[in-house]
């Protein structure tokens, strides 16, 4: 089985390819948004070049859990409850959700997504 | 008025592949500028037609219900920009992902039988939110598909024969 490390060197060789980002700017805290850039289709080509490199599937949902935000106990005048953070932090076990709190709007939510969000859904695919 | 950068389908295999030509032609307006002289048919047009040729793969497998744009093109390189009237350039598309929220193709053109480029188109799948946003006018969309032919080439996933959705509206 391929270990945290080795998932992150090949998770950050897609993200060099995606982002056109330098290797050196990939690390493990890296946000994919403000750090490196990544705008919303990144995410898209991400996934699909993830998929690709480590032969799995990655459902919609699974990177970022959106098909819940329509429920108005997870959102609520688009910011995530206290429940919806909940359900993010169990979506997300990885992330770092402290900032985001502060504000929740569900427009930031693709900004708590980090490298390390990605190598965990990786290692946890991989089993 | 829209531009169209390919001629047709000479292959279209519903959510998996197609190949589109492109004649290039010493009518085209654009090449009397770009260059006097010397007509080279712009490199970013090339880029509209691949993706267009590709939307229209990604549009159909969803029979046209869907909102296609392109989102990115994550790779792309040219080997030959030199591309003059009297060339035909031949579009390979392969369907690598398609799922509702998006699709990603794989591109290759050829010219008299040689690799010219090879590169990848992202298309992002709009949502519910733009449903009030049509990308066409009114009959627009089912005249271009007949007019590239992909109901005289497109074959299923099954191998049958496209029909012609128009045909059955009221």
């Amino acid at each position: 089985m391929a270990s945290e490390q080795e998932i992150f060197e090949q998770v950050r060789e897609v993200l060099v390819d995606a982002l056109a980002v330098d290797e050196d700017e990939v690390e493990m805290g890296s946000t994919l948004v403000d750090d490196l850039g990544a705008e919303s289709i990144d995410l898209l080509d991400i996934v699909f070049q993830l998929e690709k490199k480590f032969n799995i599937k990655i459902d919609r949902g699974e990177l970022i859990p959106t098909e819940k935000l329509d429920d108005p106990k997870y959102v609520q005048d688009g910011k995530l409850t206290a429940d919806g953070l909940a359900m993010l932090k169990e979506a997300l076990p990885s992330a770092d959700l402290e900032a985001f709190s502060q504000n929740p709007v569900i427009q930031n939510l693709a900004k708590v997504l980090s490298v390390k969000d990605l190598v965990h859904l990786v290692s946890t695919k991989l089993g | 008025m829209r531009w169209f950068w390919m001629d047709r389908y000479t292959v279209f295999e519903s959510g998996s592949r197609a190949q589109a030509i492109k004649a290039i032609t010493r009518s085209e307006e654009h090449l009397s500028d770009h260059f006097p002289g010397y007509p080279v048919m712009p490199i970013a047009l090339v880029i509209e037609g691949m993706a267009q040729a590709a939307g229209v793969l990604i549009h159909q497998y969803y029979n046209f219900t869907k909102k296609i744009v392109l989102g990115k093109i994550p790779r792309l390189a040219f080997t030959d920009v030199d591309l003059v009237p009297g060339d035909i350039l031949v579009y390979d598309i392969v369907v690598d992902y398609i799922r509702d929220e998006g699709s990603m193709v794989s591109v290759k053109v050829h010219r008299d039988g040689k690799q010219i480029a090879d590169g990848a188109i992202v298309f992002a799948h709009l949502g519910e939110e733009y449903a009030d946003q049509p990308l066409y006018g009114a009959g627009d969309l089912d005249n271009l598909v007949r007019a590239f032919g992909v109901f005289d080439v497109g074959v299923s996933a099954d191998g049958e024969p496209l029909v012609d959705p128009s045909l059955s509206r009221d």
